[in-house]
């Protein structure tokens, strides 16, 4: 049997591909195997994808930043683009300008929209707590839990009631 | 509870009911959470591992919702063990096996529950029958709630809550459905519908998550954006992309009904009688007889058995169930004599 791709060498290696459920045989010699091995490689893997998008900065000419080190944990530009994973929470400030491009090309957005947690040491303004709470009123009444509810109401009385102060003074 | 008595109950998600629970098996939504000042779990030295999985447990042995249920230290729980809790989807394959400093908290009906230190500190899930998006989604919002009460979190109000990788960070949440689609597939119409999902910004995945295979028909369909977009309008949007699936799903049964009902039949019968009839059998042969089958009850072809015989099936002939309920290891040639035994048994009704 001779490889289907360049025809010439004998076919050593059969793959089945299924694209879009429909199946198709290859018979290949051992030279294209390997290139289409890595063709198929390239397919999937979401650690190699998200290598490929940290890398974004070479591409454009930026220098890589390989040696940049989070302090808080160790973990450098270069371990991130290996595994792909990130060290520590403090590594999103040390890799910042990085990881936007990255964030970017992932979700088309670098700005949280949703949920902020009821206890964080960020410094949550009172305008956005109240639209947090106004949140959480409305699912509470949707479970028709109906003790939560009021007691949600009477924050957001409370926290309006600080903010119009405010604006007075 | 111990984990032996989780043999006792049908999961919520495999009670076939709830909205839609004819083509929809199952709800999940799960949240990544970190602890606040802490190296992410894979990064983290042994010590800090162990700090990390004390603080975690501590804190989630004190949240309501999780008191009555179990909290399990994986080292301390045999492979079949971890594997059964695989299987009943309260674990991922990952956490399976890699046991140190990681454990699973589970309600006492095993619709919540949390892991602990595998990708990111806490993995947070509600996993409900049947259809059910928003109601998930309003279960783990109020379970985190809870949780961040005893755990600060690694937040940020910029980038939200931050995560071990990119992919998740933002809401760190990953709604997802699992959806039995037999009839797409037999009308050959779901590549095209794959190839869509992808481009609408969501996943699909097969039965036991991130790389591993569609099989007995059944995909799990997520968004992938975390990142810029709230948690309702996730829910939201997934919600309205489930329903058109639904739909297409709905339609190919119909075209199968009106167009091929020979055929159908004598598919759906012949599935049915090698299970009842069957002395040895693999899991795959039996989850794709299985899909057929209950594909056969949805459009009561066969009316004798109830959907929720057929989705425990689907879990109790897997290799950690079968071994669980055998009280003791198994190999793979005698676990297909188990299975096709307990297919007869309960087939049977």
């Amino acid at each position: 049997m001779v490889c289907d791709l360049c025809n010439k060498n004998v076919a050593t290696v059969h793959l089945t591909e299924i694209i879009n459920d429909q199946m198709r045989e290859l018979h290949l010699c051992e030279g294209c195997a390997r290139e289409k091995g890595t063709e198929m490689e390239q397919h999937f893997g979401l650690q190699d994808m998200l290598a490929g998008l940290a890398d974004i900065g070479e591409e454009l000419g930026e220098e890589t930043g390989d040696q940049l080190t989070c302090d808080a944990c160790g973990m450098t530009y270069r371990d991130f683009r290996k595994i792909g994973r990130l060290g520590c929470p403090a590594c999103y400030d040390t890799f910042k300008k990085k990881l936007m491009t990255v964030l970017r090309r992932i979700h088309g957005s670098t700005r949280h929209v949703g949920k902020i947690p009821a206890r964080t040491n960020q410094d949550v303004s009172d305008k956005l707590r109240i639209q947090e709470l106004k949140r959480k009123l409305q699912r509470s009444i949707e479970m028709e839990e109906f003790e939560e509810a009021a007691r949600i109401r009477d924050e957001i009385r409370k926290l309006e009631r600080k903010t119009s102060e405010g604006f007075k003074q | 509870m111990k984990i032996s008595d989780l043999l006792n109950q049908t999961s919520e998600w495999l009670k076939g009911t709830g909205p839609n629970a004819e083509i929809i098996l199952s709800t999940r939504i799960r949240l990544a959470r970190n602890i606040e000042g802490k190296p992410f779990s894979n990064w983290a030295a042994k010590k800090q591992a162990t700090e990390i999985f004390e603080e975690a447990i501590q804190g989630l042995m004190d949240v309501k919702t999780l008191k009555t249920g179990m909290v399990l230290v994986l080292k301390d729980v045999s492979l079949v063990d971890r594997q059964f809790l695989v299987e009943r989807h309260l674990m991922s394959k990952e956490q399976a096996s890699h046991p140190e400093n990681k454990g699973v908290v589970l309600s006492k009906d095993e619709v919540c529950s949390v892991m602990v230190n595998e990708e990111d500190h806490l993995r947070v899930q509600v996993l409900g029958s049947g259809f059910n998006l928003r109601k998930c989604w309003e279960m783990a919002d109020k379970l985190d709630d809870q949780i961040s009460e005893k755990i600060t979190y690694a937040f940020s109000l910029e980038l939200g809550y931050l995560t071990a990788c990119p992919t998740n960070t933002g809401t760190a949440m990953r709604a997802s459905v699992m959806a039995h689609l037999p009839a797409l597939v037999m009308t050959k119409r779901i590549g095209k519908l794959l190839e869509a999902i992808t481009k609408f910004g969501l996943t699909t995945r097969g039965l036991y998550g991130e790389g591993t295979e569609a099989s007995g028909n059944i995909f799990q369909v997520s968004n992938s954006v975390t990142l810029g977009q709230s948690e309702d309008d996730t829910v939201e949007y997934l919600e309205r992309f489930v329903k058109q699936l639904i739909g297409h799903e709905e339609n190919a049964r119909r075209t199968l009904l009106t167009q091929q009902r020979g055929e159908l039949e004598d598919r759906v019968w012949r599935a049915y009688g090698v299970l009842r009839a069957a002395h040895i059998i693999t899991s795959n042969e039996t989850i794709d007889l299985l899909s057929t089958v209950r594909l056969g009850v949805d459009l009561e072809i066969i009316k004798e058995i109830d959907r929720r015989v057929v989705n425990e099936l689907f879990i109790a002939t897997q290799p950690a169930h079968l071994q669980k309920m055998e009280g003791k290891e198994l190999t793979p040639p005698e676990r297909d004599v188990k299975r096709a035994a307990i297919i007869r048994t309960r087939l049977a009704g």
